[in-house]
């Protein structure tokens, strides 16, 4: 089933979000990868605020290359989330709601979700020109210095997407291949 | 004795660099669309499509096919009749890359220490392989590789007793650990026999062989086919979210090993396969 959703990704929008849904997102979304989450975390560490506003907030985990000029991003597809599994719950039970990225998490982000009302969506991995194009606007907010790995604030239109686990902890990569599983 | 100079390698790295980020083989571009025909899950039918739709969009408005622009992996096969002047040949290839990753809006995407991680800023250094041939020609590879894939690549050190049924196990496990994570539909190079960094450095290279071209060596051929089947029934599908295509090709690559030994190397790419190659 298709949903159009937009941002922010409250607990309301989360609890009719089932695994397996289709959505297509707009709003206003936060992008972030692996040495964006570790600069985050030690900045908690030492008792420092988030770069961001974390509450409700939808994190996509996504590094572009660099945009040509007259293009608001380059390429601009998901990254593969288990790197970010040690940071994830932590964002989480500080208000995070949402995060885009691909591929499996770990049973303490599932749990982190679950406990959160929050949701896991893929993006597809692999189409990142065809993604770039549901990006209206990109700016880079903090962390500028780690390049692709910059947190940026972006502005997203009808963004593909698809739930993978839900706020219930229901987990489409565990049940979507069971139907097409010969061996 | 014909000589090259460097200068013309760099320019081709560099070209050679832009291109695969921007357009995928015919080979691989054919392969995805096969699957898109025959695909049995709607979603998997879905992904599949948006993926030819996201190749047209890459070559025509120019943005990389994928983000993750990779770790530019570089074979040389230098003819052994050939003399190269001008720098080092290490340097001009490196050059090469900069240039290409600079000049083509590709992602940089490599750090100088793997644990101080300080983006270089340039994509370099790339990973460069020099092989001596007979000949006086230079043939060049170019292989952007992304690390999604790159990461549930594994080697195996199995026993001789483990035998043919040890190797297909570690294929399929690599595989099915890897599921979502290595943006299936994946292409799956595999290296068998030699040594430790030998299996690896062959089952890289299986990845640059067309995803259609299967081995000369009748019962390697029988093994690439019977595990692209296996890896299909294993209901991964597109995106690892359920269905018939997990894998576009298995390109399997072998060499002669030690008594005690077989080892198995299996590199898992991407359906962003890209690989070019160029005779100077």
């Amino acid at each position: 089933m298709d949903k159009y959703i937009t941002t922010p990704i409250t607990e309301n929008v989360t609890k009719d979000l089932h695994a397996g849904d289709s959505v297509f997102i707009s709003g206003t979304i936060y992008v972030a990868r692996d040495a964006a989450h570790k600069r985050m975390i030690e900045a908690l560490d030492r008792g420092e605020e988030l770069p961001i506003d974390i509450k409700d907030a939808t994190i996509y985990y996504m590094g572009p290359s660099p945009a040509r000029e007259g293009q608001v991003i380059g390429s601009a597809g998901p990254t593969t989330a288990s790197r970010m599994d040690k940071y994830a719950p932590r964002l989480m039970d500080l208000g995070g709601k949402a995060m885009i990225a691909k591929g499996k998490r770990s049973p303490q982000v599932i749990d982190a979700i679950v406990r959160n009302h929050g949701v896991y969506f893929a993006a597809i991995g692999g189409a990142g020109a065809l993604i770039s194009k549901c990006i209206k606007k990109s700016e880079v907010i903090c962390y500028e210095d780690l390049g692709a790995e910059a947190i940026r604030r972006l502005e997203v239109e009808n963004l593909p997407a698809i739930v993978v686990i839900d706020s219930e902890g229901n987990n489409l990569y565990e049940t979507a291949i069971l139907e097409y599983k010969k061996i | 004795m014909r000589t090259i100079h460097t200068d013309e390698i760099i320019k081709t790295i560099r070209r050679m660099c832009i291109d695969a980020n921007l357009h995928l083989s015919d080979d691989v571009k054919t392969a995805i669309c096969q699957a898109a025909d025959t695909e049995q899950s709607p979603i998997g039918k879905k992904i599949l499509g948006q993926l030819e739709e996201n190749m047209d969009i890459a070559i025509n408005e120019d943005i990389p096919i994928c983000q993750d622009t990779g770790m530019a992996v570089v074979f040389l096969k230098i003819g052994q009749d050939l003399h190269i002047e001008g720098m080092n040949l290490e340097d001009a290839v490196n050059e090469g890359i900069r240039q290409g990753y600079v000049d083509g809006y590709l992602r940089k995407s490599v750090v100088r220490d793997p644990l101080q991680r300080e983006n270089t800023k340039d994509n370099t250094p790339g990973i460069i392989h020099y092989t001596i041939v007979p000949g006086e020609q230079l043939t060049i590879t170019v292989a952007p590789k992304g690390f999604g894939s790159e990461n549930m690549s594994r080697v195996f050190m199995l026993k001789p007793a483990d035998g043919i049924e040890g190797v297909k196990d570690a294929i399929l496990g690599a595989v099915r650990d890897a599921g979502p994570n290595a943006c299936p539909p994946m292409v799956v190079g595999v290296g068998i026999g030699g040594d430790f960094e030998k299996c690896a450095i062959m089952a890289k290279q299986a990845l640059t062989r067309n995803v259609n071209e299967r081995s000369e060596i009748p019962y390697v051929k029988e093994l690439e086919e019977e595990m692209l089947e296996k890896i299909n029934q294993l209901g991964i599908g597109p995106g690892g979210l359920g269905g018939t295509t997990t894998a576009l090709a298995v390109n399997i690559n072998t060499y002669p090993t030690h008594i005690a030994g077989l080892p198995v190397a299996v590199n898992i790419c991407c359906h962003v396969d890209r690989h070019v190659t160029v005779v100077l």
